[in-house]
């Protein structure tokens, strides 16, 4: 059970709640052990893993609670935070503007920003950023084309640095305006 | 656009400007341009301070959200799914 932490973060930021994150972890472990046969030794199995924690997610989890179309994320221009964080506190002796200015935000502020997104940019980063699978990977977890994953990816992880940004400014560490 | 060339680096074959550098920022970092498109940013990112910031920024930023958003299952959790699967052998 090597992968657990990470499917168990992964199922953490899907499902949303920390039961239903367990219960999507044990179902998948389940899941792989009965198709066991079906996962081609030699192959990437944290990957395949992963395909049936998304499969089992988006069959059980989200049918029981589907929401009203969320599959639209608000677009915002490239490099939307930093244009807003850097810049404030200048280079401070030894580190990085950035590494500065990214350190105020909270551990739940950016699990929260995460989670704010719709659901198929939501996983699409995750996998991507948080879990470092390639385009391809992710293209067969979520059984969908590369360029999907493209644009998800995109969009998906704009529209995180507006939530970010929004908490920052909720807390003055952001500049309303671009610097 | 007048023929005089603003940008040395972004007009000549194989580097590219600014426009092209932040529009492919995150092919670039995820490691998925061609070789050809991959240098031509390398070259446009060894000249360009602005970018290289930019770029610099989003990176920090990837490390912090890959560090920021991990959690540790409860110890329960691992002794629940092994009794589970041994149910399943049995």
């Amino acid at each position: 059970m090597g992968f657990m932490p990470s499917l168990y973060t992964a199922a953490l930021r899907m499902t949303r709640n920390r039961a239903d994150a367990e219960d999507l972890v044990q179902e998948t472990y389940l899941r792989a052990y009965r198709a066991y046969e079906s996962f081609t030794e030699g192959t990437n199995l944290k990957a395949w893993l992963y395909k049936i924690l998304t499969n089992t997610f988006i069959n059980q989890y989200r049918s029981r609670r589907r929401r009203p179309e969320e599959a639209e994320v608000e677009d915002v221009e490239d490099l939307y935070l930093y244009h807003r964080l850097v810049g404030r506190d200048g280079a401070a002796a030894g580190r990085s503007a950035e590494e500065v200015a990214l350190d105020r935000f909270t551990d739940d502020e950016v699990k929260a920003a995460l989670e704010s997104l719709p659901e198929s940019f939501r996983m699409t980063v995750l996998l991507a950023d948080v879990e470092g699978f390639s385009y391809r990977e992710i293209a067969d977890i979520m059984d969908v084309p590369i360029g999907t994953v493209m644009s998800r990816l995109h969009r998906g992880r704009r529209a995180l640095q507006k939530a970010l940004a929004d908490f920052g400014l909720s807390r003055g560490l952001v500049a309303a305006q671009p610097r | 656009m007048s023929d005089e060339v603003a940008d040395p680096f972004g007009a000549a074959p194989g580097y590219a400007d600014c426009e092209e550098a932040v529009r492919t920022l995150y092919e670039y970092l995820d490691g998925e341009l061609t070789e050809e498109r991959r240098l031509a940013i390398q070259r446009h990112l060894d000249h360009c301070g602005p970018c290289i910031e930019a770029f610099g920024f989003e990176v920090e930023l990837r490390r912090m959200l890959a560090s920021r958003c991990r959690d540790h299952p409860p110890a329960e959790l691992r002794e629940r799914i092994a009794r589970a699967l041994g149910e399943e052998h049995d």
